[in-house]
């Protein structure tokens, strides 16, 4: 298991990019797969960081990369009240996106077109969103 | 992420050297803003020297994009790696958003534009 505890600002979202890049390089996964899986962690951590805890460099945001078998489960942890339920979000397509002017979306499309599953959990203010990737070519 | 911003001939360049993301992105879009703002016809990104896109980033570009074609104005992006651009083709925007390879193909594209322009 690995771990990366931050404040909630958006000048740390890089070092979540490298911290998940650099577990993915011991595991000799691709440059094109670590570059997708670095995005939709990052596109989680962003809508974390910016809705869920207003950039307040006083709460915390830890990121947990374990592997199970031929599948990576990234696990991003957060104390907030918010109530954004991503799975049952339904993404606009991108013309309407286009249209409205509203970005807040694209991001999870990308999560979504990235990812092979979600998950979310909450238990007594404490939230884990889970995001599975299987790479079976990757080392063990 | 650093912006080098520079006008060569009719074209306004604004080229994206690292990480373009939540952070940044804030930056490019008063660029952009300012670039239209001040009624530049051909509006250039140049890519080739940015690592990385996020959503932010991205939605600087589709934020603009009707405001763009409303005043007749060339949005084109060039040099863009070949994961970032995956990433635009993955939201279908390759479709949407002028892409190309090179600023020499950029600058055909606009000269054509204008040229189809002038003869209808």
């Amino acid at each position: 298991m690995h771990s990366l505890q931050i404040p909630c600002t958006k000048e740390n979202l890089q070092e979540i990019r490298c911290f998940v890049e650099n577990v993915l390089n011991r595991y000799q996964v691709s440059p094109e797969d670590i570059y997708f899986i670095k995005l939709a962690i990052d596109e989680i951590c962003a809508n974390l960081i910016i809705h869920s805890h207003h950039c307040n460099k006083n709460d915390l945001l830890e990121v947990k990369i374990r592997r199970e078998n031929n599948t990576f489960i990234f696990e991003i942890h957060d104390q907030s009240n918010d109530n954004f339920n991503l799975l049952e979000y339904k993404v606009p397509d991108i013309q309407q996106i286009i249209n409205d002017k509203k970005n807040g979306s694209i991001g999870l499309i990308l999560v979504k077109k990235i990812m092979d599953d979600i998950e979310l959990e909450r238990r007594e203010g404490h939230n884990i969103c889970r995001l599975y990737k299987s790479i079976p070519q990757a080392n063990r | 992420m650093e912006l080098l911003i520079n006008n060569e001939d009719r074209f306004h360049i604004i080229s994206i050297i690292g990480d373009l993301d939540a952070s940044s992105s804030v930056i490019f879009d008063s660029a952009l803003e300012e670039a239209i703002n001040s009624r530049q016809k051909n509006i250039f990104i140049d890519c080739s020297q940015l690592d990385y896109i996020s959503s932010p980033g991205i939605g600087a570009f589709t934020s603009r994009l009707e405001e763009c074609t409303q005043n007749n104005i060339h949005l084109v992006l060039y040099g863009m790696s070949e994961k970032i651009q995956t990433v635009f083709k993955i939201l279908g925007l390759d479709l949407l958003i002028v892409i190309k390879e090179s600023k020499e193909e950029a600058k055909n594209y606009v000269d054509d534009a204008q040229f189809t322009n002038t003869m209808h």
